[in-house]
């Protein structure tokens, strides 16, 4: 029997402050950033020259040679980190189970590399240079599909894109999935590998970037604080096994925490710029509390968006104070994005991650370069140093472009 | 006699260049390179990684082979051998 009730047992990560879980939660709650100066490509003609890039992470034990050969980064870092999870959860799926298996991988952008390069032949060298890997590298539904491919899972997988809430719209349509009884297993997450020239200067040409701190990148990302000036941009995967609490027990799997709440919205507003009275975030947080019927009073930490830009950080903060009015000043909020920049549509996937490190261990990350406080962003964004707190109930959301949001809702595995 | 030689050395440089080519494609140990193996079968080759294949032979050999190689002699390039003789023949099949 399906009780509808879904747990995590797994985690995987890649990014810049740790290729593997332990690495980038000891990053985490020491405070350090993982920002420096871009050293992929020369932004010295750019304003924002600062990234959170993955620097010498090695595929090998990953995926072969040849397979590396014919895949873009973003995928690359999402068998990392998804193998990573699988071997975390110690699961292991016989081909009798491979069907209730899935895997729900998302991504912003897709193959950036591989889109740069082979535009860069197209136009130097002329069209019949063009990679026979360029499609498959670049589709946005290649992480979930290679993903599948290395694990043997047959159950739903397709790819799942809203910009920098992809990560947690995949984890939250992954526990839809085992939720409805469609799989007992759902691998889930996020990957982007986007900091390349054309991208980046994408971003700088609509001012999202920080301009400010290019002499000090460690400081660039400081989410609600009233000197930022814009996000920093990241890459990197986050990876979640989820399982039914059947499946998960029968098997006498280890238990992270309990996923119980999932909610999406969109602003129907602008392209780019969060709609000012938050209404459809606001209506996000309330229907994840009701859905997974958690009184506003029982959440003890929310893992904010807080890109580090004006109208993110405000707009996110004013949402949470119309949500939870006298009980927002008791929250933890904090944004890792501080430490990691942001990994646009592995964001959502990563802080998930370190959500759940947060119920387990009991330790909240901070929201480092929190100096100036912002009179309109006035909540405990647990500054600069992380703190103890018994959490048993977390959320975690995010906004993408295009006023795509989503939050969900962890809390620690209770009785009954 | 000492044209003979030369013509040795480009053989072999041919050989070697060709085995190259393929070990870098197609991420396999250079000592599955033998002159019978066949792509799909032993090396693993899939379609797209034929399309590729040809692709770097014809920007290596460019010169060699006189252009490109068309989509029929591809077709009848299923073995390391077979390349190499390619190449050997100016972009003939044998």
């Amino acid at each position: 029997m399906n009780s509808g009730r879904v747990v995590v047992t797994g985690l995987g990560t890649v990014n810049a402050l740790g290729h593997n879980v332990e690495e980038f939660w000891s990053a985490l709650i020491a405070g350090r950033s993982g920002i420096r100066t871009v050293s992929h490509f020369d932004a010295s003609k750019l304003p924002c020259k600062v990234a959170s890039e993955i620097v010498g992470f090695d595929p090998s034990p990953y995926m072969d040679a040849k397979e590396v050969g014919r895949t873009d980064p973003y995928v690359q870092y999402a068998v990392a980190a998804a193998k990573m999870a699988i071997k975390d959860a110690q699961l292991s799926i016989s081909d009798a189970e491979s069907e209730r298996c899935g895997v729900l991988i998302g991504t912003g952008i897709g193959g950036m590399q591989n889109i740069q390069e082979q535009s860069f032949k197209l136009f130097s060298k002329g069209p019949k240079y063009i990679s026979p890997f360029m499609i498959p590298s670049i589709i946005c539904n290649m992480a979930s599909g290679t993903v599948a491919i290395a694990l043997g899972m047959r159950g739903p997988s397709f790819g799942i894109v809203s910009a920098c809430s992809s990560g947690s719209h995949a984890i939250g349509e992954a526990y839809r999935c085992l939720q409805c009884g469609d799989a007992d297993v759902m691998v889930a997450g996020g990957t982007e590998a986007a900091v390349q020239i054309l991208a980046f200067s994408g971003f700088c040409s609509m001012k999202a970037l920080s301009t400010h701190f290019n002499d000090c990148p460690e400081k660039a990302s400081r989410p609600f604080d009233a000197q930022r000036d814009g996000f920093v941009m990241g890459e990197g995967a986050g990876v979640l096994v989820l399982e039914t609490l059947e499946h998960a027990q029968k098997r006498g799997a280890h238990i992270y925490c309990e996923l119980t709440g999932y909610a999406a919205s969109c602003d129907a507003f602008h392209i780019t710029r969060p709609e000012p009275s938050g209404r459809a975030l606001i209506s996000c947080f309330k229907t994840l509390l009701e859905k997974s019927k958690t009184p506003v009073d029982a959440v003890d930490y929310i893992n904010a968006h807080g890109t580090s830009t004006h109208y993110n950080d405000l707009l996110e903060t004013q949402a949470i104070k119309a949500v939870f009015g006298e009980h927002s000043k008791h929250l933890n909020i904090s944004s890792i994005k501080s430490m990691l920049g942001h990994l646009l549509g592995a964001a959502g996937a990563v802080e998930a991650v370190a959500t759940v490190k947060t119920l387990e261990t009991g330790i909240i990350p901070p929201t480092i370069n929190y100096e100036h406080p912002d009179p309109e962003c006035d909540l405990n964004y647990t500054p600069n140093k992380a703190v103890k707190r018994d959490v048993e109930v977390a959320i975690s959301d995010n906004l993408g472009f295009g006023g795509q949001n989503s939050a969900l809702l962890f809390r620690k595995l209770g009785q009954g | 006699m000492a044209e003979n030689t030369s013509n040795n050395a480009s053989d072999l440089s041919i050989r070697e260049q060709v085995k190259n080519v393929i070990t870098e494609v197609l991420g396999v140990k250079p000592e599955q390179v033998t002159n019978e193996a066949s792509f799909k079968d032993d090396l693993g080759a899939d379609s797209l990684d034929q399309v590729e294949l040809v692709m770097k032979l014809e920007e290596v050999f460019k010169e060699k082979i006189n252009g490109e190689i068309s989509e029929k002699d591809a077709e009848q390039l299923t073995t390391v051998g077979s390349v190499i003789k390619y190449i050997e023949n100016g972009g003939k099949l044998a």
